[in-house]
């Protein structure tokens, strides 16, 4: 098993095919949204593959070490920022292939007049544990 | 209380439930149940004959459960009438349990957890915990493994290499958590020994013995790994080194060669070289070859091209890398190894550098980084 995390984003991903901003949506569309997220969730505990879901606030602040006696430096938000991680969810699973296939999966969430998203996700591998037995 | 002889009981008891009349997913539960309760109940008053009381501790967690299970009513009115099992009985299950816990039909991962399970005992937070998974996610890998086989027959005799393969991927995974797989995996490949006379077996056995003689010198004191041939040899573990030695002896002995065998023979010549330098790079070279003609795996051919490298000259070792798929892991990594023992640190360093960019995991990324970043450093000069 590999685990692999599923990375949304706010920004820096090429532009969805139903691409309208979530407060154009009518609340059924943003209800039947989240619940298709919980219910992958819940689906993918089923199978044995899930690991974890977080989504993220899209404000943040970039900090940096001071100095010696010092507070840190604080700067932004950056309007400007290309990349910007809307949420994740982390699965464990057989193959490289069921992790592109789940990702499908989850782009086809329902967004504006209850059509899928698809939504661009970005798929990364973890960096694992070493294996024991190397020669 | 010995929580590995605790544990060590689960298939036979296991067996005896489902010899009873119990289906194996429900008596897998019974047994867990009990073995809860041994955990509590044994330190303060440990029984006098432990596998009798898991029969009978197991025994009657499978009729509470049935019950309250209204549904089951049916076999409820059936089972009580029925005599209370002996412990101790004459049939030992165990090497079903392993045969059936590795079947088949079980995707590698689904076979790995069921087999902690329901042959390691050990409980589905702790599987949840070594394989960084949420308990509520690997209860769900288990339970589905347990319906993926509740059709096979138990008394079907399995396949020994299928058993083997799920024991090298619980040893290989090495250790995280609180649950020390490497053990575990010897723990269970120590106790299937002893129940089946299998030549391969044993060579498992003597492979996971002999690399984790090694476990102590692996890493450094900042977690850092150490190849092998920066190793500090002694801090290898000489007993598991002779014992290791010994089962593959007794195993060559029979001169029935298999991929687990040779792999061992492979580390008992490295476990025998007192120096780096009094290893013998030949004999390693013709294991290789042996393993390469008994699995065709483009992991030995690598492994191969290392060696050759280390028997013949770097030249040599290039030249054998030369005809293998280079986008596989670890032969940049190889690479640049070669090229460094070849006096070429430029081209070594930025193939370093580039090996680590693709390091399957974060220890290795650390050591070939450090190795780009010596070179550089002493070309800087």
């Amino acid at each position: 098993m590999a685990k692999y995390l599923l990375l949304k984003h706010y920004r820096g991903a090429p532009a969805s095919v139903n691409d309208v901003p979530m407060d154009q949506w009518t609340p059924e569309e943003l209800s039947a949204h989240v619940q298709y997220m919980q219910d992958f969730a819940d689906r993918l505990e089923g199978t044995g593959e899930f690991v974890d879901s977080q989504a993220l606030s899209p404000e943040g602040t970039f900090v940096r070490y001071g100095g010696e006696g010092r507070p840190p430096v604080t700067d932004g938000p950056f309007a400007e920022t290309k990349d910007l991680i809307a949420g994740w969810m982390v699965i464990d699973v057989e193959t490289y292939e069921r992790a592109l296939e789940l990702a499908g999966e989850l782009s086809a969430a329902p967004g504006a007049g209850g059509k899928p998203i698809h939504e661009w996700l970005e798929v990364r591998p973890f960096l694992a544990a070493p294996p024991t037995i190397t020669e | 209380m010995d929580e590995a002889l605790l544990r060590g009981l689960t298939p036979a008891v296991i067996g005896i439930l489902v010899r009873r009349g119990v289906d194996f997913a429900t008596a897998e539960d019974a047994v867990q149940d009990g073995l809860v309760e041994a955990v509590r109940a044994w330190p303060d008053n440990p029984p006098q004959d432990p596998k009798g009381w898991l029969v009978t501790v197991a025994w009657r967690k499978f009729l509470d459960a049935a019950r309250a299970d209204t549904s089951r009513q049916q076999r409820e009115v059936r089972v009580e009438g029925e005599p209370m099992p002996g412990p101790g009985a004459a049939v030992d299950d165990t090497l079903q349990l392993y045969f059936l816990c590795a079947h088949p039909s079980l995707t590698p991962a689904s076979a790995v957890a069921l087999t902690l399970r329901a042959v390691g005992g050990l409980t589905t937070r702790q599987i949840a915990q070594a394989y960084l998974v949420p308990e509520a996610t690997m209860a769900q890998r288990i339970s589905r493994a347990k319906r993926t086989v509740s059709g096979v027959r138990f008394d079907q005799p399995g396949d020994v290499a299928t058993v083997l393969r799920v024991l090298y991927l619980v040893f290989n995974e090495g250790y995280s958590g609180d649950v020390d797989l490497a053990g575990e995996a010897i723990r269970l490949t120590r106790q299937l020994a002893g129940k089946t006379d299998h030549e391969e077996v044993a060579g498992l056995l003597a492979l996971m013995l002999l690399h984790h003689a090694r476990r102590p010198a692996r890493t450094g004191p900042d977690g850092r790994l150490v190849p092998l041939a920066e190793q500090d040899r002694s801090l290898w573990n000489t007993r598991l080194i002779a014992e290791g030695v010994d089962v593959l002896q007794t195993a060559l002995a029979r001169d029935r060669l298999g991929q687990f065998q040779a792999q061992a023979a492979i580390a008992a010549l490295h476990a025998d070289a007192r120096t780096v330098e009094e290893t013998d790079w030949v004999q390693i070279v013709e294991w290789y070859d042996e393993l390469v003609r008994l699995t065709d795996s483009p992991v030995a051919r690598l492994n191969r091209a290392v060696a050759v490298g280390e028997a013949d000259g770097p030249r040599a070792g290039l030249a054998a890398l030369a005809g293998l798929d280079p986008s596989m892991p670890r032969h940049t990594a190889a690479a640049a190894y070669l090229h460094e023992r070849d006096g070429d640190p430029v081209t070594a360093a930025r193939l370093y550098a580039e090996a680590a960019r693709s390091a399957p995991n974060l220890p290795e990324r650390d050591h070939l980084t450090r190795q780009a970043a010596r070179l550089n450093a002493q070309l800087r000069g």
